[in-house]
């Protein structure tokens, strides 16, 4: 836009803008700094300050040699486990969520509305409301601390989001090219794969990021149904601070924290519009 | 519908239901499942806290006893009284603050997208994680008030965390930082769908930019505002991880929130029966802000379709 410009009275804006942008990546920063300060020389001064030498070994101890509980393994167990439950249970909640979101917006059948508007409940129900439910059933199910438990949680609950996602973006596709297509002959399958597919790309990549970003982001049923070794690492973090609290170790803890924000940080950086779009659609409902 | 498959020669003629059974079983298993488990799973709890369930959940019934019992705690109490300040001034502040920054990104300002991808970066990162690193921030032998006395000013205070009366706003700040960006996303997008052609009406006729967004841009947000208020308020209820990593309720239990008593009944008291009492009270305060919330938009599409 050509008026995109630096006159002097307008040098306000950018000065307040560049502030407010300062404290919003401060948090960053400082643990980004840390993560390189020795343990002891945090513990000299304060959180916040320069780091003296670069203390990479902090991350090696973070990835691989600190403890928590009785185990010295890193944070490289609990990173493995959020992958093990996120990237499937994105895959899953993504795929059936396309299908029901083009069931209930292209080809209709009877109760669709109903059991849509249902569905879309799960997006406003606290978790609260389900974690005695899903304690009894994972348990009678023999899923109880298991990944494989924390899977199938998140791709029923992420039903809610990716079937709203999806069905918002299908309606838009014209009734007749549907129509059309189930004239020739094609069923339910065969248009979803020659014709739904290859028209989802840009949903379907919002979906991905929302589920990822929301599943490796999630705590509350990580820490209620694994214990130890099970746990995804938003719950591993929070059982390292505890163990920690009487020989503070915030050097390698920084180093910890970015370990485990870096997936979704790295998802933001490379698909930030995409995320942008899922956020304000979620709010849209 | 075309039976073409069904006369196709050489194969055996199927019932048309069975033919499509795969058809119907992908499309009814995934939205059942998710049907059945939000009613029975919702059914399920509101049952249990009419239960005297502790340990493991049990059949009987207590009445109202579990709700009695929880309203009378002075966790929940405590906690419900967190939850009217921090959903107050959070809701408030947070969208205050998006405003602020989405009126500052609308002024054609060069590198607008590098500015909301760092007021938006928050959201990217767990609760978890954000709480811990405010929680290092605040913390008075730690953070920003051990660098100020590092740098000479000694009588420097700022101890909110370890403060009983102020350790509920360092929640706040935390919130604040995490989800203003969310705020400003949606108020952007309606700052830049204001008609441009009533702004230039108005420009035209002399108006300066504060006259214009206080009568022309700022009234046509309104809409705007209350989804933004309703999702924050949504967000504040159920907050947990954040408040769990960055005071864990304390000190003492001065940070309560009803999702922490939840959890706390739940699964440390094992008091089964009074945790899904707290759960359901949870419940009903989301739905005093959401029923609200679907009459008005009801209207407004109702409105919208008439007009």
């Amino acid at each position: 836009m050509p008026d995109r410009t630096f006159a002097p009275s307008r040098i306000w804006i950018y000065l307040v803008v560049s502030l407010i942008a300062a404290a919003w990546l401060a948090p960053l920063a400082v643990v980004v700094l840390n993560s390189l300060r020795t343990n002891e020389e945090i513990a000299q001064g304060s959180m916040i300050g320069w780091p003296q030498h670069l203390a990479w070994s902090n991350y090696a101890a973070a990835w691989s040699g600190f403890c928590v509980a009785e185990t010295c393994a890193g944070i490289r167990p609990y990173m493995l486990n959020s992958a093990l439950i996120t990237i499937p249970a994105t895959i899953f909640s993504t795929l059936l969520g396309a299908v029901a979101g083009y069931a209930v917006s292209l080809w209709r059948f009877r109760g669709d509305t109903w059991i849509y508007g249902i569905v879309t409940l799960g997006l406003f129900l606290p978790q609260q409301m389900r974690l005695l439910p899903w304690t009894i059933v994972l348990r009678d199910i023999g899923l109880i601390n298991t990944l494989a438990g924390l899977v199938l949680i998140h791709t029923i609950q992420g039903l809610s989001f990716t079937t709203l996602f999806c069905r918002n973006y299908y309606v838009a596709i014209p009734h007749e090219l549907i129509r059309a297509a189930r004239i020739d002959g094609a069923g339910f399958f065969r248009i979803f794969w020659r014709i739904i597919l290859p028209l989802s790309g840009p949903i379907l990549i919002v979906t991905v990021i929302w589920q990822f970003t929301h599943i490796w982001n999630e705590f509350l049923y990580g820490v209620t149904f694994t214990t130890g070794q099970q746990q995804p690492v938003t719950a591993a973090l929070i059982a390292l601070s505890a163990a920690v609290a009487d020989i503070p170790q915030h050097g390698v803890q920084s180093a910890a924290v970015i370990i485990a924000a870096l997936p979704t940080l790295l998802i933001y950086l490379l698909g930030g519009k995409y995320f942008v779009r899922g956020l304000t659609a979620g709010a849209v409902k | 519908m075309s039976n073409a498959a069904a006369i196709r020669p050489g194969r055996p003629a199927l019932p048309e239901w069975v033919r499509r059974l795969p058809e119907y079983l992908t499309i009814w298993v995934p939205l059942l499942l998710s049907a059945a488990h939000l009613v029975s799973f919702s059914l399920w709890t509101i049952w249990i806290s009419f239960t005297p369930s502790t340990l493991i959940p049990v059949t009987g019934w207590v009445g109202l006893r579990n709700y009695t019992a929880v309203a009378a705690s002075r966790n929940w109490q405590i906690a419900f009284d967190n939850l009217l300040l921090f959903g107050c001034a959070f809701v408030v502040l947070s969208a205050a603050t998006g405003l602020i920054l989405a009126i500052l990104l609308d002024q054609r300002i060069r590198g607008e997208n590098v500015l909301r991808s760092i007021f938006l970066y928050p959201l990217a990162v767990s609760f978890v994680v954000t709480g811990t690193v405010w929680s290092w921030l605040l913390n008075p032998g730690l953070g920003i008030q051990k660098l100020v006395h590092d740098l000479g000013w000694t009588s420097f205070r700022f101890d909110w965390l370890i403060d009983r009366d102020m350790a509920i706003w360092t929640i706040v700040i935390a919130a604040i930082w995490q989800s203003s960006g969310f705020a400003m996303a949606l108020f952007l997008a309606g700052l830049r769908s204001v008609d441009a052609d009533i702004i230039k009406a108005a420009q035209i006729d002399g108006a300066g930019p504060v006259r214009i967004y206080r009568r022309i841009i700022l009234p046509s947000l309104w809409p705007i505002t209350i989804t933004v208020v309703v999702i924050q308020l949504q967000f504040a209820i159920s907050t947990f991880d954040l408040v769990r990593a960055l005071t864990n309720g304390g000190p003492g239990i001065a940070t309560q929130l009803p999702a922490l008593v939840v959890y706390d009944l739940m699964f440390q008291r094992s008091l089964l029966g009074r945790g899904a009492a707290a759960a359901v009270l949870m419940l009903l305060i989301l739905l005093a802000v959401l029923l609200p919330y679907a009459a008005w938009r009801y209207l407004q599409r109702r409105r919208a379709a008439h007009a």
